[in-house]
């Protein structure tokens, strides 16, 4: 009884959401057409940079601690730190060599693939210096909330090879995958290459970051090979406890991930926060409800995961949809990436210990794709000049397939060099004793 | 002497202590500790993964008590312990063959 309930409460939540998108206003595509007629000289906006330095901070709080946490939470006790370690020491070395030539490359210059040399170490640039991206702030914040855009790509990357794979081969593979993976993209999608120039939305990073970081995640999961003992012993998560305050990090900090990619205190920013609200909201509901009919149970794990794909799902369509949309798409992603995380992930035979893909991959293709549905007028989105639903929705399917060859192959080649000159998985009596001891020479919790 | 060990339910440990208290048993050591017998464990889903486990908590009390109380110590700790329903646990009898108190140095059934 309970169950017909449920999936008759799903399936009329769905239909409501449905037509409340209908009837929904959108917006006017980028409202600043009023400029048009005068040359404006962008001037500093006080707003803006506090926002934006704000939302840097926020994205920061994103990986640490909350990614480290999400992650950390779910694999055995005597491998947390080794999680905590990768996820911290990615932080630090990606932002790092962001400033030094992430930043350059992605964002200076008008190559198709990669930008130019002409910032290297962000010579050139002054504390005064606006950034010529997001006219009202200075080019440092634009600098360092891009940094943390970087690091947390690279560092989503680690839940899939888990509690097998050489803190040595994380580096070197961190290093190669950052540098031919996703300075590449952020330039074609943001940068003024390919992509971007192809018409592919994206508003905050579903392709650059998650479809991006959830393939070198699978092809490394598929690599590593799987864990000794699954499919035969239990490897539950040691605490759901900490996974669902890396979780609330995560969303409290994707605020400023979305709402922060608007580049400004604006309307935009106001409209990706509340889609980042209800997308979540609504994943995390249509997850646990899924949960509830298949197994009986809904479970903390499960409204923490929902949440989590509702929020990859809605990142490239934040401030281009409605908040109407925004729900439908996550009462969407909450069952897709369920499935995701079970059924595909059986399919694919593969240990993607903390379900990198199942999340991001699933829940950031769903968004790229619903992003060109959603950002239609009719459906209370913005669209662009020009809109016709059915070129961008294969605009966003060509982005994102190349997303995914892209990925695909520099990871392969990635851990491939990994592999020949640091060696990728550790020994079997290490993995057996725990990364933490035999990695790193420490214990997580004393008895 | 003997050593007098019991797996109960954990619930059940502040009725089988004052029971145990009430016979003239003053001293146990306790430890948490897995097993099963006949009652059925449960079941753990995290994603898509079902973890089927069969050990359940319970509590392991070691008592050294002289040879005239082991069997008033058997019932009390039987009938605090006993629920009725299936993993109530069990008692085991050991033969003990010294015990030394370390303060003081004394043994046999003054160290009890």
């Amino acid at each position: 009884m309970t169950k017909k309930l449920l999936s008759m409460g799903l399936g009329a939540g769905l239909l409501a959401a449905c037509a409340s998108v209908l009837a929904q206003d959108g917006g006017a595509a980028a409202a600043p057409a009023a400029a048009a007629a005068v040359e404006v000289v962008p001037t500093l906006s006080a707003g803006d940079t506090a926002w934006m330095l704000t939302s840097t901070m926020l994205v920061i709080l994103m990986v640490i601690p909350g990614l480290a946490l999400f992650y950390g939470g779910l694999v055995r006790s005597k491998n947390m730190l080794s999680v905590l370690a990768q996820v911290f020491v990615i932080f630090s070395l990606i932002t790092v060599l962001w400033a030094i030539y992430g930043f350059t490359l992605a964002f200076g210059g008008e190559g198709k693939f990669f930008g130019g040399f002409d910032k290297l170490f962000l010579m050139g640039i002054a504390p005064d210096t606006l950034s010529s991206a997001l006219k009202t702030i200075p080019e440092y914040v634009f600098v360092a909330f891009q940094s943390t855009f970087a690091a947390i790509t690279v560092a989503l990357i680690v839940g899939a090879f888990a509690e097998r794979i050489k803190f040595a081969a994380v580096i070197v593979f961190s290093v190669l995958w950052f540098t031919f993976s996703y300075i590449p993209m952020a330039h074609m999608v943001w940068g003024g290459g390919l992509l971007a120039e192809d018409g592919a939305l994206d508003f905050a990073g579903g392709t650059v970051v998650h479809i991006n970081a959830a393939v070198a995640g699978l092809v490394g999961a598929y690599m590593l090979g799987k864990r000794i003992g699954f499919g035969k012993e239990a490897l539950p998560p040691h605490s759901l406890t900490l996974t669902m305050v890396g979780a609330s990090l995560l969303w409290v900090g994707w605020f400023g991930f979305n709402a922060g990619s608007a580049g400004a205190a604006n309307g935009i920013a106001g409209l990706a926060f509340i889609n980042t609200i209800v997308a979540t909201g609504a994943a995390a509901l249509s997850w646990i409800a899924a949960e509830a009919l298949h197994r009986g149970k809904a479970s903390m794990l499960g409204a923490a995961s929902g949440a989590v794909a509702g929020l990859v799902c809605i990142t490239p369509a934040a401030g281009l949809v409605g908040p109407m949309g925004s729900i439908v798409m996550g009462l969407i992603a909450g069952p897709l990436c369920l499935w995701g995380v079970s059924g595909l992930k059986r399919m694919l035979k593969v240990d993607d210990v903390c379900d990198v893909f199942g999340v991001h991959g699933v829940g950031g293709i769903l968004g790229a794709i619903l992003t060109g549905v959603f950002c239609a007028k009719g459906l209370g989105g913005i669209e662009p000049e020009g809109f016709n639903m059915g070129h961008q929705v294969w605009v966003q399917v060509k982005s994102v397939l190349l997303t995914i060859a892209w990925s695909g192959v520099v990871s392969l080649v990635s851990y491939k060099i990994a592999a020949l000159t640091v060696g990728l998985r550790v020994s079997e009596e290490s993995e057996r004793q725990g990364l933490d001891i035999t990695s790193h020479g420490e214990v997580a919790y004393t008895r | 002497m003997k050593m007098v060990i019991a797996i109960i339910k954990p619930f059940k440990l502040d009725e089988v202590r004052e029971a145990l208290s009430q016979i003239g048993v003053q001293g146990i050591t306790v430890t948490e500790v897995k097993g099963f017998g006949r009652q059925k464990g449960h079941t753990e889903l995290y994603r898509g993964a079902e973890y089927v486990v069969d050990f359940l908590p319970k509590l392991k009390i070691e008592a050294a008590i002289a040879d005239e109380l082991v069997d008033a110590a058997i019932d009390a700790i039987e009938d605090a312990a006993r629920t009725g329903k299936i993993g109530d646990g069990k008692i085991f009898v050991l033969s003990l063959e010294q015990s030394i108190r370390i303060r003081t140095g004394e043994t046999g059934d003054a160290a009890l």
